[in-house]
């Protein structure tokens, strides 16, 4: 269950951050970018987090997954492609190994979305 | 009253392992050493290999290993009898090694070891084809293993340790007359994924193709050529 130490990572990583952070914000939401062409199932990863921000700083927050598609460029074609994952990750015009990878590979932490008590 | 806040990350998911790899690797350099991360499935034959090169380059090179295992401590017993320091991680219910245990395996490692003296050190992963290969430890380079019993079709269906390979090694190629595999077209399947690694086909039981994978070792590593 790598999406478990996947969202322990996440969890160190809001905690590092909010730590920086002056006052005393609450994490309302957090936005992932998970890319197709990773190691990490969304639905996966979104029950590991429910599962281990209970009784945390996090409980009360949501997990935002979007997914991006395995998106390559092949230069010898100037062109972009979407290989299939699991069969076929050439170039399926030219046959050029798979080189560029413009999207597909982000685990991304975006954006955080917070509130702050206001002080008067 | 709550004000809502929206403040841009941007930043990699595995940011913390990543810093953790980091500073590993700033550590390893700091001792002279070269670090080498081999992955692969179960069974594929890493500590086999691992056996086999510490023999072969006993003369040459001070070598340790840190050696990953979900439970048992089988593995490490076995590399120790080749007459290296191995640090043994029990990784618990964790399926692959992440930067902030191998900084513990390093701290360990230069508590008993005069770290300095020392040239190259072997991680060996815990065996799993997924994960290993999106936890930098703080790799010089990424080794993945695999046997020819495992099947052409595994560089397509588990691609991204194939992709972030340096090096390839298609292992138990002794076994390959009995089996009805086209080592050629696994190496297609790797190189439609990876046009760069450095591919060699080994057997450890035979010790077949080792002498490119030992010069590739040696090419790695800056001290062994005084
Ligand atoms: N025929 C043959 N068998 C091999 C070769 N290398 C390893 N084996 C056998 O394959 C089995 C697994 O080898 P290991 O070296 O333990 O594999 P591993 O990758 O370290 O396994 P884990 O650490 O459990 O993931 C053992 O029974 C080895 O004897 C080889 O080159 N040829
Ligand atoms: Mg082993
Ligand atoms: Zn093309």
């Amino acid at each position: 269950m790598h999406e478990t130490d996947m969202t322990k990572a996440l969890i160190l990583t809001v905690k590092d951050w909010l730590s920086e952070q002056s006052g005393h914000p609450v994490v309302e939401r957090i936005h992932l970018t998970v890319g197709q062409f990773t190691c990490v199932e969304p639905a996966s990863l979104q029950f590991a987090f429910r599962a281990q921000v209970q009784g945390t700083f996090l409980e009360k927050s949501d997990l935002v997954i979007e997914e991006t598609p395995l998106l390559a460029f092949c230069h010898p074609c100037q062109q972009e492609y979407r290989p299939e994952i699991g069969l076929q990750y050439a170039c399926p015009v030219c046959q050029s190994p798979l080189e560029d990878i413009l999207s597909g590979r982000e685990l991304k932490i975006n954006r955080v979305e917070f509130s702050q008590p206001t002080s008067v | 009253m709550h004000q809502t806040f929206d403040a841009t990350l941007e930043m990699n998911l595995l940011h913390a392992n990543q810093h953790g790899a980091d500073k590993n690797r700033a550590q390893l350099d700091s001792w002279g050493i070269t670090c080498l991360n081999l992955m692969s499935s179960p069974g594929s034959g890493k500590t086999q290999l691992l056996e086999k090169t510490l023999q072969q380059l006993n003369s040459e090179l001070q070598m340790a290993v840190i050696e990953g295992d979900m439970t048992t401590q089988l593995d490490a017993e076995r590399l120790r009898r080749c007459g290296v320091p191995v640090i043994a991680i029990n990784t618990g219910r964790a399926c692959h090694l992440d930067s902030r245990m191998v900084a513990g395996g390093l701290l360990q490692f230069a508590n008993e070891q005069q770290p300095n003296e020392f040239d190259l050190v072997f991680v060996e992963n815990v065996g799993n084809l997924v994960c290993p290969a999106e936890f930098e430890v703080g790799e010089h380079a990424k080794v993945a293993l695999l046997s020819v019993t495992e099947g052409e079709d595994k560089p397509l269906k588990y691609p991204i340790m194939f992709r972030e390979a340096d090096c390839l090694l298609i292992t138990k190629i002794d076994l390959a007359p009995f089996l009805e595999i086209d080592i050629e077209t696994i190496v297609a399947n790797v190189r439609q994924i990876n046009s760069k690694a450095d591919i060699f086909l080994v057997s450890a039981k035979t010790g077949e193709g080792l002498d490119h994978w030992l010069d590739w070792i040696r090419q790695k590593t800056p001290a062994s050529c005084c």
